[in-house]
């Protein structure tokens, strides 16, 4: 699966600085990545790491005067970023849809779900009604929502949470777009309902190949559905690399300090959770040098004045910005945490 | 995490508690048509020092009958004693007393703080309230709180507003913690914050517990959270508690499909374990509570339900060592096979 020519996304040093009355606050600092067809990007942070506004700059969302934009975001070799709005909407739904967090909020609640699909449809494809409508119920039979001929007529409140982000994800796909952008999809839903969500991203994707970048803050919903997996701290991305690299040999002092810090249902019960001390820092005042610096108990004199590349130091295509060598960095790493499972293989 | 006292008289007991919230239609006369039944018929008992961990999906009353241990909602029906004294029927000033002995820790900490006053004024607010010494005595003791959850004495004339999550759920906890509490109903703590900030705010609950030796009543949904923290723990579903059971033994064998479900459920960050693992994904939603399925609640979504599940509620039965379970056909536990409904209720296993 890996030719130049699959690239489907490519972001390239991309930067967004917002001009607030306190200051310019650069919420994503020079963040690159590359995506595949039918690949799975998962990207973890935590909130103000930059996750969200940089999917929605891809998106072209951001329409804040005081928002300053800066590199390339190549979608099938066209630049997105030089686009005019008309030719933005034109892409935006039929070939990178996005879903969002709060199916409460997304829909919009005085309109019936039905019309809100076949807009889409009428948006981007000349059809008819009828069929707008069919197709609608069939979108809404693929994402698993019963009785979808009489569902279709109903109103966002009478569905419920788990059935809103269903709807959402049968809009995002009604077009068949080759990009899923998927903002915490499951977040706000219980488990049981986040594994049948989970279940149908991965069936849809099998089924279109879409590639799918799902921003999220639970390394267990990655570790699920994520062929690849960006970590971002303070708008940078400080680690990179394929699920097994990220989870098992973990680079970053904060990569491995996230993977350390959450009580996990498959190991013994600890009798203290790992920390990270302090909490992130204001995107007003970086710290100089490397931004987790602060915050990092593996911290030296260099750390205060370099600010670290994103590189390959441990190989193989895995990314990470951390100046400890990298023998270094696996030993603390291994007396601190454990990342290699406990039962089963390495 | 003390090891519980599990002789003696419980702190709390909760006996048959019912909460029904009715729905009221007509603009005159307001007649009540429906009953939302959040919290059916729930018995639990809590001793001191330990964590009872309370996990269910949204909608399951968990919440609910967390407000009820504190008074915050009226009981429809059944008793909560603490201490040996029924609670659930005391007035404003019986009950002033007891607030000082129950405290809350609230779910949203941007919600649940007051964004006009200052830090200090929020957490010697219950001093003030319950009167208790004079007004340097106080703030001496907010200070001595404030160092105590891990901010500094500084932060007292700060408001709200200049704190991050993590940092006013502490100043949460620190309120909690002014009148020297015995018992603490920590509604869902931690699941507004952020994984790196869940476990500092985790580990300072800990800490608490065993130096000021409290009592907690866990709210939560995260399954990982819960076992972490908790002595035991209580799955609810729909308004019922479905299955109590020692922390660790819920989890390595759970005698309920639901929990079992529920916690096949939970993703494991680690890729090759969860790719390995059986995962038994639910049909449909939760219903609704207005109208619940008869019978066992869960019988609609359960894989082993058969006819006697739709016909009679399952009693919840000791399964022997503490690990009580309301379900027709409990699975591991069972003397007979799962799935072979013989007598009209699940004997207790002599496990």
């Amino acid at each position: 699966m890996s030719s130049a020519s699959d690239v489907l996304l490519d972001v390239r040093d991309l930067k967004v600085s917002f001009r607030t009355e306190d200051g310019i606050v650069r919420a994503v600092d020079g963040v690159s990545f590359s995506l595949r067809r039918g690949e799975v990007l998962g990207i973890v942070g935590e909130s103000g790491s930059g996750k969200s506004v940089s999917m929605m700059t891809v998106m072209r969302l951001i329409i804040d005067p005081n928002a300053i934009f800066e590199g390339e975001v190549i979608y099938k070799g066209r630049d997105l970023m030089k686009l005019s709005q008309d030719e933005m909407r034109r892409v935006r739904g039929s070939e990178i849809s996005m879903i969002f967090q709060d199916p409460m909020t997304s829909l919009n609640p005085v309109y019936k779900v039905g019309w809100q699909i076949e807009e889409q449809l009428h948006a981007h494809e000349r059809l008819s009604k009828r069929s707008a409508r069919a197709r609608s119920i069939e979108l809404l039979k693929a994402v698993g929502i019963p009785n979808a001929e009489s569902r279709i007529d109903d109103y966002p409140h009478q569905f419920s949470g788990g059935m809103r982000q269903r709807v959402m994800i049968a809009m995002g796909l009604s077009c068949n777009p080759d990009l899923l952008i998927a903002d915490e999809p499951t977040t706000a839903l219980d488990v049981t309902i986040q594994a049948q969500i989970l279940e149908l991203i991965k069936r849809l994707r099998r089924e279109f190949d879409s590639a799918v970048v799902l921003i999220t803050h639970d390394m267990g919903v990655v570790a699920d559905i994520a062929d690849r997996v960006v970590v971002m701290y303070a708008g940078r991305i400080v680690e990179q690399g394929q699920k097994s690299q990220v989870f098992y040999d973990p680079q970053h002092p904060y990569a491995w300090g996230l993977l350390g810090s959450i009580p996990r249902l498959d190991r013994e019960r600890t009798h203290r959770l790992p920390t990270i001390p302090g909490q992130p820092p204001s995107m007003l005042a970086v710290p100089a040098g490397c931004r987790f610096r602060p915050r990092c108990p593996q911290a030296f004199d260099r750390c205060a004045v370099e600010d670290p590349p994103l590189l390959e130091r441990a190989g193989d295509g895995h990314l990470d910005a951390c100046l400890l060598p990298v023998e270094a960095k696996r030993e603390r790493r291994d007396a601190t945490i454990r990342p290699v499972p406990a039962k089963g293989p390495a | 995490m003390t090891a519980p006292a599990s002789n003696g008289e419980p702190m709390l007991s909760v006996r048959n508690v019912k909460k029904y919230f009715p729905i009221k239609e007509g603009i005159l006369f307001r007649r009540e048509v429906a009953r939302v039944h959040a919290v059916d018929d729930v018995s639990l008992e809590l001793h001191a020092g330990e964590t009872l961990g309370l996990v269910g999906e949204s909608g399951c009353g968990k919440s609910t009958l967390g407000r009820c241990v504190v008074r915050l909602h009226e009981l429809t029906d059944g008793t909560i004693e603490f201490d040996g004294h029924d609670i659930s029927r005391l007035s404003r000033s019986q009950l002033r007393p007891v607030r000082r002995e129950i405290q809350m820790v609230f779910q949203d900490p941007y919600a649940s703080l007051n964004p006009r006053k200052r830090v200090g004024t929020i957490i010697s607010d219950p001093m003030r309230i319950h009167d208790t010494g004079d007004r340097r005595g106080m703030k001496a003791r907010t200070q001595e709180l404030l160092s105590r959850v891990g901010l500094s004495p500084e932060h007292y004339n700060r408001y709200p507003h200049e704190f991050s999550g993590g940092q006013r759920q502490r100043i949460g906890v620190a309120r909690a913690l002014a009148l020297n509490p015995k018992l603490i109903v920590a509604d869902e703590p931690v699941s507004a914050l952020d994984v790196s900030i869940q476990a500092q705010v985790v580990n300072l609950l800990d800490d608490l517990q065993d130096e000021f030796e409290l009592t907690y009543l866990f709210i939560a949904h995260d399954l990982a959270v819960v076992r972490h923290v908790s002595d035991r723990i209580a799955v609810m579903y729909l308004g019922k508690i479905v299955e109590v059971s020692p922390a660790e033994e819920l989890y390595d064998r759970p005698i309920h499909p639901y929990t079992e479900a529920l916690l096949s459920a939970v993703p494991i960050p680690d890729p090759q374990a969860s790719e390995q693992r059986e995962r038994i994904v639910l049909e449909g939603d939760v219903p609704s509570p207005i109208t619940p399925p008869s019978g066992c609640r869960f019988h609609p979504r359960c894989r082993y339900a058969t006819e006697i599940c739709a016909a009679e509620e399952p009693p919840l039965v000791d399964h022997g060592g503490g690990h009580l379970a309301a379900c027709h056909h409990p699975l591991d536990a069972s003397p007979q096979p799962a799935g072979l409904p013989s007598s009209s209720q699940a004997e207790p296993g002599p496990a």
